[in-house]
């Protein structure tokens, strides 16, 4: 005889069960709230922001924020929408990103995340920081440039048991991901195509080898249907 | 001495504990100078933590350093009151004495020269942290000489004592500091009322928390009281002595002069909330206390103070550890400090749980300021009605106030809670007129010379303690670009706003000091500061954006009279881009420069 409880997201009905947070209730009702560092299979993160949402006011992660009975959450409003197009400015504009040329093109969360909120542009200056690729490990690159600090590697890889990726430093500068070897190089590591990290990455970091650009354009992920509509499809499909 | 049986007595001082790392970082580097890929490797197998792990907690603080920082390491404080008294023009003769670049480690591997965030000495500044050792009241002459000496190496034991020293400048005392404490009194007194009433009559003494944000103390506690334990759990008390805000420096002075205050106020907290285990989490820059500090630890042990069976009474057990920082200013955030104490990157956790129900280790624990412990142990000292009868209503009792900036007598002066700006700073003698006076550091407000009735209590101006004054030839907009580094610098990087919107802040204010900037600029910096107050994970993103947008709201001619055009002008300066060209080619000609026509 379980209770039925909902909440309200942009005044849609929304079942949740106990201990889920607003996003996972979302993710698992076909509804989407804008989000980079969070995956189903993880912890929440709360890094990269995307998920904000208003309660009364008030701004929180929904990622984060457990869901409550007759909670009223703003989504898809028009300051939410623009707080999460300055994020992604942000997010573009701090790493070196070549989306035409990258191979994750058209399956990368941060650009499909971008055409669905409307970022036309970059907005701010560029940094042009100096990230090396690595490209040791004989069947996967690494390539920092594109690393947007989800903590998603960090934590499928832990899940692994290798903790082969983990966040270190601090700030725009120093924080990165330090690779579990002295060398600080991939192919120094037990790291494998098989692992769970291997195929996490939300962006164009951890790339496997000799696969890139083998989906035609058209046939991308994200050229079939947006964001918003793809994950809802998975997770009716889930 | 061998390098790996440094590393193995460092490890084996911390039962090779992991949640103990950033000790033994401490310990190894204090010897072998910085941490080596195989320090780190080896620290990693000591304590059965994956290395990247350790790394990761090494490349966090700025005080560990994963390349040679050379035999002297000497870092400037950076606050802005130290550039008023002349450190950047010191540094750079410093530099000059020298030969080497700020940031460079000197080809001879002898020293490197650098600022760091503010050490908490802006009543004796320009100060500086030589391989981690507070010097004070620097001058050129003094400069000059510390060259010599590092030119020929001399060992630091063998520098004047006198460069070392470090005042209270304890100017004004009042119901916390003006009587003297026999150690044991007050911690008697809370033993004879019993934790249940000791804690109503911490409430009833309207005791608020000393470090900003004003929480009620009591009820901090009692929710930690009240949450469950789990087997093999204790609760514990945590002591935040990370003093990071710039412009404080009153938990100095209570560390080096009322030690006894703040230990026995702690204790009360344990019996109080039914805690065996205490931390002072020391802020890295305070190193110089450490050994003083452990021998207080050591006399209250020794006292019956301290350890099992305080009192004489069975079963009251509880002991202080000290647990030094390493240069990280969000590690004031009482989450971020509770992983920095875990031997973690200090990154605030998502919060719920919070910290009293699952803190430390997962267990209950409170972290209050130095001076919330200081303020409990007067009052089961005194007890609560005289503590009320101080201050205002919604803020009872006194407040220390570092002072600090353009005054005669900066320093630290305890008032009661409800004192004017004015008042405060009549005290410390201001020279000229005032035209703006920085609240509680970068984090919290700026008054305008006009502002100076206001009170300082939480019903006006709330303050964890701070007034950095600013007089009238004085650049408010400097003071505002300071702020703005510092929270670039000091953004845990964990969260997109704060760790990129921080750099953009910055970055926007450097290009208005070249000269470069607009009214297109002017109008980012409030977009910047509703994002970060509205997005950001932690009270350091959401605060980054306020001298700035205080300041531009306040003193906004500081800002347009810099500006280039009143539309837009970019950033990039391609004469600037070829500066390197003409460097390499040695070539400083006319024709070589791009001139604007």
């Amino acid at each position: 005889m379980s209770e039925e409880t909902t909440f309200f997201l942009d005044g849609e009905p929304i079942p949740f069960t106990a201990g889920q947070t607003i996003l996972q209730a979302a993710h698992a009702a076909g509804r989407y709230i804008p989000h980079l560092c969070w995956h189903p299979d993880y912890k929440p993160h709360g890094s990269c922001r995307l998920c904000t949402v208003s309660i009364g006011g008030r701004s929180v992660p929904a990622c984060a924020t457990q869901a409550s009975e007759g909670l009223e959450v703003a989504n898809r409003t028009p300051e939410l929408d623009d707080a999460r197009r300055m994020l992604l400015q942000m997010l573009f504009v701090e790493g070196n990103h070549f989306c035409p040329s990258c191979e994750k093109s058209g399956q990368c969360l941060l650009q499909a995340t971008a055409y669905e909120l409307g970022m036309m542009g970059p907005h701010f200056d560029h940094f042009y920081p100096n990230r090396p690729v690595d490209a040791s490990h004989p069947d996967v690159l690494l390539d920092f440039n594109r690393c947007i600090l989800c903590s998603l590697c960090e934590q499928a890889s832990a899940r692994d048991g290798k903790f082969v990726f983990v966040m270190g430093g601090r700030g725009m500068r120093g924080r990165k991901v330090i690779i579990n070897s002295a060398s600080g190089r991939l192919a120094d590591t037990d790291f494998a195509l098989t692992d769970r990290a291997a195929n996490v990455c939300p962006v164009g970091v951890i790339l496997k080898k000799r696969v890139g650009f083998s989906v035609p354009y058209g046939q991308r992920r994200y050229d079939r249907a947006p964001v918003s509509v793809a994950q809802a499809q998975e997770a009716s499909r889930e | 001495m061998d390098p790996l049986d440094v590393i193995d007595r460092a490890l084996a001082h911390h039962h090779h504990d992991g949640t103990r790392l950033m000790q033994i970082l401490r310990e190894t580097q204090e010897v072998l100078g910085w941490l080596a890929p195989e320090t780190i490797t080896r620290i990693a197998e000591g304590v059965g933590w994956p290395r990247a792990k350790v790394e990761a907690t090494a490349a966090f603080y700025s005080f560990f350093h994963l390349r040679p920082r050379g035999d002297y390491c000497l870092l400037w404080s950076d606050n802005i009151v130290d550039q008023m008294a002349g450190s950047q023009a010191l540094m750079q003769r410093l530099c000059e004495a020298l030969w080497l670049e700020p940031g460079r480690l000197s080809e001879d591997g002898l020293a490197f020269v650098h600022t760091t965030s503010d050490i908490g000495m802006g009543d004796q500044g320009p100060a500086l942290l030589v391989n981690y050792r507070t010097m004070t009241r620097m001058t050129p002459e003094r400069v000059d000489a510390m060259a010599e000496l590092i030119r020929n190496r001399a060992p630091l034991a063998s520098w004047p004592a006198e460069w070392f020293r470090v005042e209270d400048n304890l100017r004004r005392t009042g119901p916390l500091l003006g009587e003297a404490f026999a150690p044991g009194t007050a911690l008697s007194a809370a033993w004879a009322r019993g934790p249940e009433a000791q804690l109503a009559e911490i409430a009833a003494a309207g005791l608020r928390g000393r470090g900003g944000a004003g929480f009620p103390t009591a009820r901090k506690w009692q929710a930690c009281r009240d949450a469950p334990l789990e087997a093999g759990q204790t609760r514990v008390v945590v002591c935040n002595a990370d003093e990071g805000e710039p412009g404080t420096f009153k938990d100095r002075v209570l560390l080096n002069s009322y030690a006894d205050l703040v230990f026995e106020g702690m204790t009360i907290a344990a019996f109080t909330i039914g805690a065996r285990r205490g931390f002072v989490y020391l802020r890295g820059e305070y190193r110089y206390l450490l050994e003083a500090l452990e021998a207080t630890l050591q006399r209250r042990r020794e006292q019956g103070l301290l350890g099992n069976g305080i009192l004489g009474r069975d079963g009251f057990d509880f002991d202080i550890e000290i647990h030094l920082g390493a240069g990280a200013y969000v590690c004031g955030e009482e989450s971020a400090l509770i992983e920095s104490l875990e031997g973690k990157p200090g990154r605030p956790r998502l919060r719920p749980p919070f910290p009293v129900t699952k803190g430390y280790l997962g267990q209950p624990t409170i972290v209050n300021n130095v001076e919330t412990f200081a303020c409990v142990c007067r009052i089961a000292e005194k007890g609560a009605a005289w503590f009320a009868a101080i201050g205002t209503a919604q803020s009872t009792g006194s407040k220390l106030l570092s002072v600090s900036g353009d005054v005669a007598h900066p320093g630290v002066y305890e008032y009661p809670f409800g004192v004017s700006v004015a008042e405060v700073l009549e005290a410390a003698g201001v020279r000229n007129c005032v035209q703006g006076v920085q609240v509680s550091g970068p984090s919290g407000t700026t008054l305008t010379g006009e502002e100076l009735g206001r009170r300082l209590c939480f019903e006006d101006v709330p303050t964890a303690g701070a007034l950095m004054v600013f007089d009238c030839t004085r650049d408010m907009f400097e003071v505002a670009r300071n702020f703005a580094h510092f929270f670039a610098h000091e953004s845990c990087g964990f969260c997109t706003p704060c760790r990129v919107g921080t750099q953009i802040n910055a970055r926007l204010m450097d290009k208005i000091a070249a000269g470069r900037g607009s009214q297109y600029d002017l109008q980012e910096l409030p977009r910047l500061h509703r994002l970060l107050a509205g997005t950001a994970h932690c009270g350091l993103g959401h605060s980054a954006g306020n001298p700035i947008f205080e300041t531009l709201t306040k003193f906004r001619p500081a800002y347009e009279r810099r500006l280039k055009s009143s539309d837009f002008a970019p950033a990039f300066d391609l004469d600037a881009e070829l500066s390197q060209a003409r460097q390499m080619t040695g070539r400083e000609d006319r024709a070589a420069h791009l001139v604007e026509e």
